[in-house]
């Protein structure tokens, strides 16, 4: 299939990023995330895709921390990671921007990017300047025209929410990116901003699991897709072996059709 | 943090008074106290603004005000404390009761030993903290709710001092331990204006560090005229409250006692002012402490991100079960202070004491700004917030209104208070 543009191929051969090994996980008898397994890769971005409920968010949560698996392994970098906390998935350089943001939106941009990692004067204080500072700086690259550093964010727009959340997730020098319907909330143009952003960061070598509804976006931005259903995966596939419309027949029917043309 | 809610941004462009940065709600709080006490000033031929009333007003206002403190930090995150009044009581008794039979009699210390008052705080400070624990450990580990859990608490805690005591009244306290409780305890006139001069210094440090901060980091700063009259103000509210108590002066004939006491004999128009009590001094420092922890610790931001959004404080990866027990142990601890302050003051420990104060303190807090919604409040809300309510009481005592009425103005300017907040946020257009 043609590209509108090319992308670097990514090098699958060495050791993943990130390996979830049969993950499952049920909620009061719901199986949400049935023996699921994938792969990320450095430079790599990965897109989740499915219908409301078939299982994204809750497969990427296990590996940011917010669920525990009832079973399955995470490894990290081929070691087997021990992931049982939002604070043990940050000791593995894993950031989420979730969905619903995260913020405490009774707090200003510096405490939210901050929030758990405050930096601390020698005093064992807080360090207001220095973190104001520090979020200055970063969000002068992420959204100039950011201004409203002292407000609660409750005061700023979406877009302005938006580059919080994903503020406080490359500061940190993340490795292992989630991004949980990062542009749901956002204009034409703010979109534009996240889609560079992703295209910046996965050059670098992160490796971003990225989840949305727009198959488009995903087409553009994701060198490889996944299709879950009903918890269970259909089927992971290189966007370039693939069109739209397979892809929408795999989320909708749950069938793989390149395997079975093949 | 929650101030920040009230600055808007841009300030180096603000003219005139804007430019001064002062809270707005700080001031209407103060404005309302103000017209308060000038109404009942004016109701009682000029008793309430004198510095015998107002002496009597810190002291009556010390032990609320502690309590109200910590409550701010309950009611931020969401949660309430119903009980307490009632372990007020419970540390009051354990106190009472180890000053006047464990160290004297089991001991063998005696009455008047300078051991009494230091292990009956202590042991005051670690029952009240470990009953704060307790009910922190049943709402964050075991999920029982917070009203659940201190409205049991408010039943057995008070009943439990009762068997404490066996139902008697407990008294006199020792000496020592009576130093805490306002009258019988206070600074003096040289110490108080030492004290005074020491806080005036403390603050002008702090506004100038504030500032050299800012600049350091290039973030615009008031005018210096601004932080000029800030300064002012400041230090003229922290002597202006020194030479006020300072002017409250001890009646001739103690003085003469005391005079006598000592062999000799005192000079003609001799006088000398309380000065500072200890228990205010003691909620100065509370003060001080728990505004540090609110606004420049982890733990305070942490109390103040999960009342904003529970959630979003799990997903940081903050022990938000750890948070509540602490912050509940917290609040225990600061009751246990006010027992201290509240038993000193009547010099002895009764069945009935910190009856009510649970609503007191929750209605301190509320009024001082504190939404229950959880996520703002500020500490010197909830100190002027009980400073409002025990004027009221006691202006309308003076003035002579009937006790069932004082009580419908209580009531009433409580629910009053929190439907002027909710205008207030609307029109300063901070959402909810």
């Amino acid at each position: 299939m043609a590209q509108e543009h090319a992308k670097a191929p990514v090098d699958r051969s060495g050791t993943p990023l990130v390996s979830l090994e049969d993950i499952s996980i049920a909620f009061g008898g719901v199986q949400a995330v049935d023996r699921v397994s994938l792969d990320l890769y450095p430079g790599e971005v990965v897109g989740l895709l499915g219908h409301n409920g078939a299982g994204k968010s809750t497969l990427i949560k296990c590996l940011s921390g917010a669920y525990q698996r009832d079973s399955g392994t995470i490894r990290i970098d081929g070691e087997v990671a021990d992931i049982r906390s939002p604070a043990d998935a940050r000791r593995y350089n894993i950031e989420t921007i979730y969905q619903t943001l995260a913020l405490a939106d009774n707090l200003d941009a510096p405490s939210n990017l901050f929030l758990g990692r405050e930096l601390i004067t020698p005093f064992g204080l807080m360090d207001d300047a220095k973190m104001e500072a520090e979020t200055r700086r970063i969000m002068a690259r992420l959204n100039p025209n950011f201004r409203k550093i002292n407000e609660p964010v409750s005061a700023l727009s979406g877009g302005q929410r938006q580059s919080v959340a994903i503020a406080r997730a490359v500061y940190f020098n993340a490795r292992i990116l989630i991004m949980d319907e990062p542009t749901a909330a956002l204009g034409v143009h703010e979109t534009a901003m996240v889609a560079d952003l992703i295209k910046e960061l996965k050059d670098q070598g992160l490796g971003i699991f990225l989840i949305s509804h727009d198959t488009r976006e995903m087409m553009e931005l994701c060198d490889r897709v996944s299709v879950m259903k009903n918890g269970k995966m259909v089927g992971t596939e290189r966007v370039e072996d693939v069109t739209e419309d397979d892809i929408l027949s795999m989320i909708i029917l749950g069938k793989n059709p390149v395997r079975e043309a093949a | 943090m929650t101030d920040a809610t009230q600055a808007p941004p841009a300030a180096a462009t603000r003219k005139g008074f804007a430019a001064l940065e002062i809270d707005t709600r700080l001031l209407g709080m103060i404005g309302a106290f103000v017209l308060i006490a000038l109404a009942f000033h004016l109701a009682s031929d000029g008793r309430f603004v004198t510095p015998r009333n107002l002496f009597n007003l810190t002291i009556q206002t010390a032990s609320v005000a502690i309590m109200a403190t910590g409550m701010v930090f309950i009611i931020v995150m969401r949660h309430i404390d119903l009980s307490v009044g009632s372990v007020l009581a419970t540390c009051s008794a354990v106190m009472a009761m180890v000053q006047t039979v464990v160290v004297p009699d089991w001991l063998g210390a005696g009455l008047g030993s300078p051991l009494n008052a230091p292990i009956a705080i202590a042991c005051g400070l670690v029952t009240g903290a470990a009953i704060g624990a307790f009910h922190g450990w049943l709402v964050g580990y075991l999920s029982i709710p917070a009203f659940i859990v201190t409205l049991g608490g408010l039943l057995v805690w008070r009943n439990v001092a009762w068997y404490l005591t066996s139902g008697q009244t407990i008294g006199p306290l020792d000496e020592t331990f009576q130093l805490f409780g306002g009258i019988n305890g206070t600074l003096g006139e040289t110490w108080s204006w030492i004290l005074g001069l020491i806080g005036a210094a403390a603050a002008l440090a702090g506004l100038w560090s504030a500032r050299r901060n800012k600049v350091a980091h290039e973030f615009p700063v008031k005018p210096l005229w601004a932080e000029a009259v800030v300064a002012a103000l400041v230090v003229g509210g922290i002597l202006g409250f020194v030479a006020l108590l300072n002017a409250y002066t001890i009646p001739d004939r103690v003085l003469e006692r005391r005079f006598e006491a000592e062999g000799l004999v005192m000079p003609a128009g001799y006088t000398e002012g309380y000065g500072v009590p200890i228990s205010i001094v003691l909620l100065i420092a509370v003060a001080i402490v728990m505004t540090v922890i609110a606004r420049r610790t982890r733990f305070g931001r942490y109390i103040f991100a999960t009342g904003g959004n529970p959630d979003a404080a799990e997903l940081s990866g903050i022990d938000t079960r750890m948070l509540t027990v602490k912050v509940f142990a917290l609040l225990g601890t600061l009751c246990a202070i006010s027992a201290v302050v509240a038993s000193a003051r009547l010099t002895n420990h009764s069945n009935d004491i910190g009856i009510l104060d649970e609503l007191r303190v929750i209605a301190a807090a509320v009024i001082g700004g504190t939404a229950l919604k959880g996520g703002v409040g500020t500490i010197y809300g909830a100190i002027i917030g009980a400073l409002i309510m025990q004027s009221l009481q006691s202006g309308m005592a003076m003035v002579g209104v009937d006790a069932p009425l004082q009580n419908i103005v209580v009531g009433a300017v409580l629910v009053a208070a929190v439907l002027i907040d909710i205008w207030y946020r609307k029109r300063t257009g901070a959402r909810d």
